[in-house]
């Protein structure tokens, strides 16, 4: 921390802005969403005020950041973005599709371009394109304002600068230092006067060097990077300079980003040609200063200002304070504008505020450093998801532990341990509720999926030549990260498939008596301890027909007593394309087995619902965590192993006679009027059982799958919430086995696969 | 130690300042919008207000206007960060009751001299 102080407290160009790149990148990423989705819900008729607003900050966002942390590309593609947004919130154009759709290109590849800043190979792409669309459609429909970038900008041609404006300042300091004019500073050669939007002509001065003919990569910049502007090189005397005309809307910060590769920074100069004053001003002092480097700055500066009359100045400059300056207190007394109440409590609060900086500061001397951090107030904190998991896996341990104790405490039963008992239970709710916060923290809302489906949506639909709608219900569900990164990729499929093979043409839809556009809706929801994710359309469903017809093509089972459930889950069959069947829209493998095979390795069920002419609804029910699950304990043998209690149907003791054996060994049971297979743990795990219970063994039956089978088990032990501990990381895959768990007593259980299970029954 | 509130709705940007500021001794309040700066200046002992001007909610001139209607921040430095440094910008600034204006994008160097210049 100490060491990061003092680059802090060292003023100029080596400062380290890296250390908020992640933060940036991270926040130009939610910007971008956040932007894209708002474009895709804008009304263009009824553009809304506050909508196109906040569109603009996006964008503006973006651009400040990447202006501030040396990204010139990104910088360059939002300013456009921004120009022609601020003309849409200005109301001086009005939104049209062609505008929706480069702001969306170029939202695309303005993550590319991050990406790349982020060290990710991926694609450049072709952003002058994209400048040069946008920025058409930002003049082209604006005859009246010619100006892209700063519609209250002064005609390019005129010699008055746009910055400084000399009205702000107290007294404009000649010789602005943020671009010390060079002792060469040419005025030789004729200056243009036609120029872009936004451009500013600038006069670029690389020397003294050894090898001035690096220079010369820095013309190839601007033939290389499309967009940066146009360069010339200017006549120079100087065999060790080099100079050039420069006409750029980059800032000086981008360009000098960019010339630093080539050339180091003591060696540019960019001199504003906009910003001197008409009459050439005397050189400014150092010729080899960067143009932002650390230098004693007068009261103003082409990039800041003071209002001479405003409230909050200092009552009296210290000594070291410029000439300038120093004039502005009196100023602020006698202006007329200001309200002298202002000016009188202004100096008499100088000391108030001296006094509370200093109460403040009492309170914190002792350790100021420490304190800082604390004070850095914000609603949020981002987090590396490594620590949250570390929390995760810690809290998780102390579970076990507490479990532990609470096993040894149960063999305590005398007066004089009865605090400690106390103490226990005290233990186990806490450990309870930390758990469950510690949880909470790797919960976020299903909205980040969502927010992800209207513009795949609104793309695919453009290709088919459809109308779709999406409407989304309980974004604010919260489900574990996990699990909402497994989830998007089967959830996209199931959207893809409603609006490609559901979802009717308009035509077709409008013959039907339908709405010209068809509908999706997508919602979440929790449902007990899981949550419920449902993707509907109202197209044409699904035919009972064709699909049985299709599996009889493809010799599956499929009589015509199947139930309708039954068959609409024949689309879940591997290799069973639906697209032929339901659609006619060929070439397209759905892989809804896929779908279903993800949701279940989640531990995830999918039910299927559909009325021909009408719709069908998928709906995906998935557990909210993958981390602890509720399960219920058995014994076989000396053995415990784990249900998830979710599979576990029901349990029973029966007589040893309801077991039949049928052929090839296979045992089954009859409960209710209903046989079912019956898989003996002992064999599959192969643990003797010493203690047979042969007249009255207890059979538990679990469902996975849509098929039951029932465990035969020892003893029912008991329920509870168990930390699940991944075998294949730890050891390898263990068939029948999903995960192992440490129990109360220390001992290692395995959780049971259900599925795995049910799937041996079946072979 | 005196207090600034810095006021962004790109936390990015609001962690550079406030970064640069701890660095440079300040005692930093960070504030999401002006609404958010508003509520937070009530509860704070602040020596002078940083803030972007395009935020939702309540932009810079917004909370600059608000911050001066009340008695506590007659004469709080108000500084304004600002892309656009056009005469219309420094004229709304000025007449919300602002200090000054820093263009955006800034030198965090630069911001501590321009800090520095008001307070001390």
């Amino acid at each position: 921390m100490g060491e990061m102080m003092n680059e802090g407290q060292s003023a100029g160009g080596n400062f380290d802005l890296s250390q908020f790149y992640d933060i940036f990148f991270e926040e130009a990423g939610e910007n971008l969403d956040q932007m894209e989705q708002m474009l895709l819900q804008l009304d263009l008729e009824q553009a809304d005020d506050e909508e196109l607003n906040a569109i603009f900050r996006c964008a503006h966002s973006i651009k400040g950041g990447a202006a501030t942390f040396g990204f010139a590309d990104v910088a360059e593609l939002t300013h456009q973005m921004e120009s022609l947004l601020d003309k849409l919130r200005r109301h001086e154009l009005q939104p049209t599709p062609p505008m929706v759709d480069v702001l969306l290109e170029s939202s695309d590849a303005l993550r590319l371009l991050l990406g790349r800043h982020q060290g990710r190979h991926v694609d450049t792409p072709a952003t002058a394109d994209l400048v040069q669309r946008i920025s058409a459609l930002a003049n082209g429909q604006a005859a009246a304002i010619p100006a892209a970038t700063a519609p209250p900008a002064a005609p390019p041609t005129t010699a008055a600068p746009e910055q400084p404006a000399p009205t702000a300042f107290a007294a404009p300091s000649p010789a602005a230092v943020a671009t010390p004019a060079p002792a060469a500073a040419s005025t030789a050669a004729p200056r243009t006067t036609t120029r872009l939007a936004g451009e500013r002509e600038l006069e670029i001065h690389i020397g003294p060097m050894e090898h001035p003919g690096q220079a010369d990569s820095i013309a190839e910049l601007f033939r290389d990077i499309s967009g940066l502007g146009r360069i010339e090189a200017l006549p120079c005397d100087q065999i060790d300079k080099r100079v050039y005309r420069v006409h750029t809307q980059s800032s000086d910060g981008d360009l000098l980003d960019l010339f630093t590769f080539h050339v180091s920074k003591e060696h540019i100069q960019i001199v504003d040609l906009d910003a001197l004053p008409t009459e050439q001003v005397e050189p400014a002092a150092a010729a080899a200063a960067a143009p932002q480097a650390a230098q004693p700055i007068p009261g103003e500066g082409t990039d800041f200002g003071f209002f001479d009359d405003a409230p909050g100045m200092p009552a009296a400059e210290p000594s070291n304070a410029s000439p300038t300056s120093s004039t502005e207190p009196a100023s602020a007394l006698t202006e007329a504008a200001a309200p002298s109440e202002t000016a009188t409590v202004a100096t008499e609060s100088a000391p108030v505020a001296a006094v509370k900086a200093a109460t403040a500061a009492s309170a914190t001397r002792a350790e100021p450093r420490a304190a800082t951090p604390a004070s850095m107030e914000s609603s949020t904190l981002r987090v590396s998801v490594s620590k949250v998991d570390q929390l995760i896996n810690l809290v998780g341990e102390l579970v076990i532990t507490q479990a532990m104790l609470a096993q040894k405490s149960r063999e305590l039963d005398n007066a004089s341990t009865q605090p400690l008992l106390a103490g226990l239970a005290d233990l186990d709710r806490n450990t309870r509720d930390l758990q469950e916060a510690v949880m909470s923290i790797r919960m976020i809302p299903m909205s980040v999926v969502f927010n992800r489906f209207p513009r795949m949506l609104r793309d695919l639909a453009g290709k088919l030549g459809k109308r779709v709608e999406l409407i989304t219900h309980g974004e604010a569900t919260e489900l574990d990260k996990g699990l909402i990164e497994k989830i998007t990729d089967p959830l996209t499929h199931l959207i893809r498939n409603s609006c490609d093979h559901g979802i009717e043409m308009p035509q077709e839809r409008l013959a039907k008596g339908k709405t010209e556009h068809g509908n999706i809706t997508l919602s979440a929801s929790h449902q007990g301890g899981s949550i419920l994710i449902e993707v509907r359309d109202d197209g044409k469903g699904l035919s009972r027909e064709k699909l049985l017809k299709k599996a009889r093509e493809k010799g599956m089972d499929a009589p015509d007593t199947l139930s309708d459930a039954d068959v609409w889950n024949l689309i879940l069959a591997p290799g069973f394309s639906t697209a032929e069947v339901v659609t006619d829209v060929s070439g397209r493998g759905v892989g809804m087995d896929v779908v279903k095979k993800n949701i279940a390795s989640l531990g995830g069920t999918v039910e299927i619902d559909s009325a021909e002419g009408y719709g069908m609804s998928v709906k995906v029910q998935l557990p909210l965590t993958l981390a602890i699950m509720d399960g219920m304990s058995v014994r076989v043998s000396d053995e415990v192993y784990i249900l998830p209690l979710s599979s576990v149907i029901e349990s029973f003791q029966i007589k040893a006679d309801d077991i039949n054996t049928v052929a090839q060994g296979a045992q089954l049971v009859k409960v209710r009027e209903e046989y079912m297979p019956v898989i003996e743990l002992e064999r599959v795990f192969d643990v003797p059982r010493f203690e047979h219970n042969a007249s009255s063994p207890i059979m538990v039956v679990v469902e996975s799958d849509g098929a039951r089978v029932a465990l035969m088990v020892d003893e029912l032990l008991g329920q509870q919430q168990v930390v699940i501990k991944n075998l294949e990381s730890n050891y390898r895959k263990v068939t029948n086995v999903s995960g192992a768990t440490i129990l109360g007593d220390g001992k290692v259980a395995l959780i049971l696969d259900t599925s795995g299970l049910v799937r041996r029954s079946r072979h | 130690m005196q207090s600034i509130l810095a006021v962004d709705d790109s936390a990015s940007m609001r962690k550079m300042v406030a970064f640069t500021l701890t660095g440079a001794g300040f005692h930093v309040v960070e504030a999401v919008d002006g609404q958010d700066a508003f509520e937070k200046a009530q509860n704070h002992a602040i020596d002078l207000v940083l803030t972007d001007q395009n935020m939702p909610r309540l932009d810079g001139l917004g909370l600059t206007r608000k911050l001066r209607e009340h008695p506590k921040f007659k004469s709080t430095p108000i500084l304004i960060l600002t892309t656009e440094s056009s005469d219309q910008m420094k004229q709304a600034g000025r007449q919300a009751g602002a200090t000054g204006w820093l263009v955006k994008p800034f030198d965090p160097g630069r911001l501590i001299e321009v800090i520095q210049k008001v307070i001390r």
